[in-house]
């Protein structure tokens, strides 16, 4: 609401400067924007960036601040004895006066002073939303006011604008960085805390993982066993089996479009190859469990075989499947690049196109394929939906794909999804396998990227 | 090499090469077999991807088809004063709180009235949908007119009998391994023959919010909730990935730096999503303090993954505009800002769409990242704002999925062509402005 006035503000404020800085110039009776330094339209942004951005900012500081401010002070009329808890109680029941206030129903039973703190609470915050209205609007027509004065046929209002956009442009380069660094700082944050309660070495040599801790200390299994063995060998198995099927499917169908289709045929198998890749890896995880896995286990019993219901090899599969696009369009890439000389050159000492394809493209072109696998593990790894719909819960060490394993991604979903506190290393231990995985994920992807990069470079 | 150097033998040396044309070609057939079979492999390959496309999507739409067509019943209802509103009052709480499901009971035993013995009753009351009740009392708050009349209603049956209606429930099976009944399958049939029961269109999957009640659930919640976070996404991935773009291609300086943004934005292209759930969770709820299982955290979140598709996509976009352009704007005294601003952009506006509009569809399909976040709560109103809790319509793939009834697998299926379907769309869009705008210079 407030955002939509604001603007409108600006709006304003765009057509003021325009008029005002027409106005200024024609005064001397010279040709309306002759003598202006800059363009009309520009005095009309400068005035509308007054207008808009230090309300904007004020506007965001308000809403950040305002909980804190409130719950300060709704806290210091508390009684006193209320104030002494400690900050775990204090939070429980600070949450309760919120809940009071938006007439939720509360745990505790509600005593006068917890309504009045609750009243009191409701009575501010409608305080604070009717200053911060008052004080943003007076601010964008101070903006608007000061974007007025300004405009003069000496301002230069051009260079002040793009300067702006610059520190714009600069601004929105740099979330990229800070998107990383936030990655690294709370995974690393939370995993720290975690490290500090279960020992790296069990962490990443334990073999057996339960994570299921006791909230009483005298119950059985209170102590969880965090050993991440068993989850990372799992994740290997699934990510093996998906290799399996998507490399030689992809490279293969990659080689045989750009080399021996005609134009006709390509331009319909490859946008048809490529809805693989369009399809939400929900899909696949559902399309695992309903439809591959009783497959799997069917063709399984059929010869005499056990297959667990969640079998990796299910989820393996259809992970499989969900890469071969990825892989096919990289390598398609990578072969194109190779020069076309080269099997020229082939094809003039009598080869045919087979041996050309083995003995000329694939070995000019493997640091590129190699990367491009390199990228689809380091996707097969990080993948969370399939497994998680069509892999196990337990923990199993075995390298038998017909039985159920489980993954890091399916084990850091199911440590984290429903509400749980910050501070139980179960949750704690999810963000370390996070970075885990994040670092595994980065040195795949750090090594690919270089040797793409360098081998792209090697034919241009 | 030796045979070659030896001119004394010419005789030797054509037998000599004779001999190795002979062996040439008894190779030669070998090796085109070769040739023929790799060239198979590869077909079989491609043959291979597209089958399992196609088995993909038939198996998701032969599931989900029947879901959008319900089983209803006729039912002729009675508004009986007496039950809804004995005083007469017409008050709207009064209205609210009548028993509805009485009427439909009582409508029912009228149907069937030699059923009697109460446990009877109570499976004949288990055949209709708990909506029908919260059907009726809408009708009613909307039209207090109806008190005292009698009127034909559509409404939904339950899950099992929809389930057996559509051949999903074996009627052979042994009476305790099904979950309906020899002697609701009696009824059932009757209704049938009596023209009371048939299929019909499923507007309620397209208009409800979730539910616990297979027969009630819909998509509209979920349809809702995609719709906020993506424009949450769209509104800070668009201008926020179009910036960097230009200042990477045009402004920025060849130092480290700029190296450092660009392996950056590389490597965040190809961090797993679920990574950026964490740190979602991590900073967003737990260290801004903002709240679980609103679109406005799965819009941020979103924003952060889908970034690097964009830049990419905006940055191939801008290389493509040629230089001649942007010396031209400068040769006429254009600053550098108005060069890109007047000239550069406007021609690479259309491929910087198309980029946004595949990050999008990326941002819909995505599911695992919404579950750090708490988007996996189970929310049966539809959301009204980017603040107000929901979920997505591949989270609520998700949840059905997990459910136990029959009747969600089809829901689940059929939520999964209405996802896909709008991953056509905006995929046939971009298609669409590529080859609308596509400028070769």
């Amino acid at each position: 609401m407030l955002l939509l006035v604001l603007l409108v503000l600006s709006a304003g404020g765009y057509q003021l400067g325009r008029r005002r800085s027409l106005a200024v110039s024609a005064d001397d009776g010279a040709a309306p924007g002759q003598r202006l330094h800059s363009l009309p339209s520009y005095y009309g942004f400068h005035t509308a960036l007054w207008t808009g951005i230090p309300a904007l900012i004020l506007l965001a500081l308000w809403i950040a601040l305002q909980p804190i401010v409130i719950t300060q002070l709704v806290l210091s009329d508390l009684p006193a004895e209320v104030r002494l808890l400690p900050e775990a109680r204090l939070n429980l029941v600070i949450s309760d006066i919120k809940n009071l206030a938006s007439g939720n129903i509360v745990s505790a039973q509600v005593d006068p002073a917890m309504r009045a703190a609750a009243d009191h609470y409701l009575q501010l915050q409608a305080i604070s939303s009717a200053a911060l209205t008052v004080v943003v609007l007076a601010l964008a027509l101070g903006g608007i006011s000061i974007g007025w004065r300004l405009v003069s046929p000496e301002f230069r209002a051009r260079n002040s604008v793009e300067r702006m956009v610059n520190i714009f442009l600069v601004a929105s380069s740099s979330v990229a960085i800070l998107t990383t660094l936030g990655i690294v700082l709370s995974v690393l944050f939370e995993a720290i805390r975690f490290f500090q309660v279960v020992p790296v070495t069990e962490f990443l040599f334990g073999l057996h993982w339960s994570p299921q801790t006791a909230i009483r200390a005298d119950q059985v299994g209170s102590s969880g066993a965090f050993g991440t063995v068993p989850l990372f060998a799992g994740t290997l198995l699934i990510s093996a089996i998906a290799m399996v099927v998507a490399v030689p499917i992809g490279l293969m169908s990659a080689l045989y479009l750009s080399e021996y289709a005609n134009r006709r045929f390509r331009a319909v198998a490859k946008p048809l190859l490529e809805i693989l890749a369009g399809i939400p890896t929900v899909v696949y995880g559902f399309f695992a469990a309903l439809t591959v896995a009783p497959l799997v286990r069917d063709a399984g019993t059929s010869i005499g075989l056990n297959v667990a219901s969640e079998s990796a090899l299910a989820a393996g599969m259809v992970m499989g499947i969900m890469i071969i696009p990825f892989v096919s369009s990289l390598s398609d890439d990578v072969i194109n690049a190779v020069p076309q000389a080269m099997r020229d050159g082939s094809y003039a000492l009598g080869s045919t196109r087979s041996e050309t394809i083995k003995y000329v493209i694939l070995p000019a072109a493997l640091p590129g394929i190699v990367g491009g696998i390199l990228l689809a593990v380091s996707r097969a790894i990080g993948e969370t939906m399939i497994v998680v719909m069509a892999a196990g819960l337990g923990a199993n060490l075995t390298a038998n794909p017909l039985e159920a394993v489980t993954t890091v991604t399916v084990q850091i979903v199911t440590l984290l999804t429903g509400d749980q506190e910050f501070d139980s290393p179960k949750t704690l231990a999810a963000f370390a396998l996070g970075l885990v995985l994040f670092l595994i994920t980065l040195v795949l992807n750090v090594i690919a990227l270089y040797v793409v990069r360098r081998y792209r470079e090697q034919y241009e | 090499m030796s045979n070659f150097s030896d001119p004394a033998s010419p005789a030797a040396a054509t037998a000599r090469s004779k001999r190795a044309t002979d062996l040439m070609r008894q190779g030669l057939a070998a090796r085109h077999r070769a040739e023929r079979r790799f060239r198979r492999y590869g077909l079989i390959a491609i043959v291979l991807g597209l089958t399992f496309v196609l088995f993909l999507l038939t198996s998701i739409s032969a599931t989900g088809l029947p879901a959008f067509q319900q089983t209803y019943v006729e039912l002729d209802i009675y508004f009986d004063p007496e039950e809804i509103d004995p005083e007469g009052t017409r008050l709207p709480k009064t209205l609210s709180r009548a028993n509805y499901a009485a009427l439909v009971r009582s409508t029912l035993r009228h149907y069937f009235p030699e059923v009697s013995e109460r446990r009877a009753l109570r499976e004949l009351y288990k055949m209709v949908s708990s909506g029908a009740g919260f059907e009726l009392r809408k009708k009613v708050m909307q039209n207090p007119e109806l008190i005292g009349t009698t009127e034909t209603i559509w409404v939904p049956t339950s899950d099992d009998v929809d389930m057996l209606v559509k051949g999903h429930i074996d009627r052979h099976l042994p009476e305790s391994e099904r979950r309906v009944s020899d002697q609701q399958i009696a009824w059932i049939d009757q209704l049938m023959a009596r023209g009371k029961l048939e299929k019909r269109f499923n507007t309620l999957f397209f208009v409800n919010g979730d539910s616990r009640q297979p027969e009630l659930a819909g998509i509209w919640g979920a349809v809702m909730g995609s719709v906020y976070t993506l424009l949450v996404t769209l509104s800070l991935a668009f201008p926020l990935g179009v910036g960097t773009a230009i200042y990477l291609e045009e402004f920025a300086p060849k130092n480290r730096w700029t190296d450092l943004v660009e392996v950056n934005i590389n490597n965040l292209a190809a961090v797993p999503s679920i990574v950026f759930g964490l740190l979602g969770l991590a900073v967003f709820i737990n260290f801004f303090g903002l709240p679980r299982s609103v679109p406005l955290v799965g819009g941020l979140v979103l924003t952060l993954m889908t970034l690097p598709t964009i830049i990419i996509a905006s940055r191939a976009a801008l290389k493509s505009v040629p230089p001649s352009i942007r010396e031209a704007a400068l040769g006429m005294g254009a600053s550098k800002m108005q060069m890109v601003a007047h000239h550069v952009l406007p021609l690479a506006m259309p491929g910087m769409l198309t980029g946004a509009i595949i990050g999008m569809a990326q941002a819909l399909g995505e599911t695992a990242p919404l579950l750090m976040i708490g988007m996996v709560a189970f929310i049966v109103d539809v959301p009204g704002g980017p603040l107000d809790p929901g979920t997505v319509l591949p989270v609520q793939i998700y949840l059905w999925a997990d459910s136990p009834e029959r009747a969600f697998v089809e829901k689940t299926a059929a939520a999964i062509m209405v996802l896909l379907g709008f991953l056509i769309m905006m995929n046939a869009l971009a298609v669409y402005l590529r080859k609308r705008f596509e400028r070769r210079w």
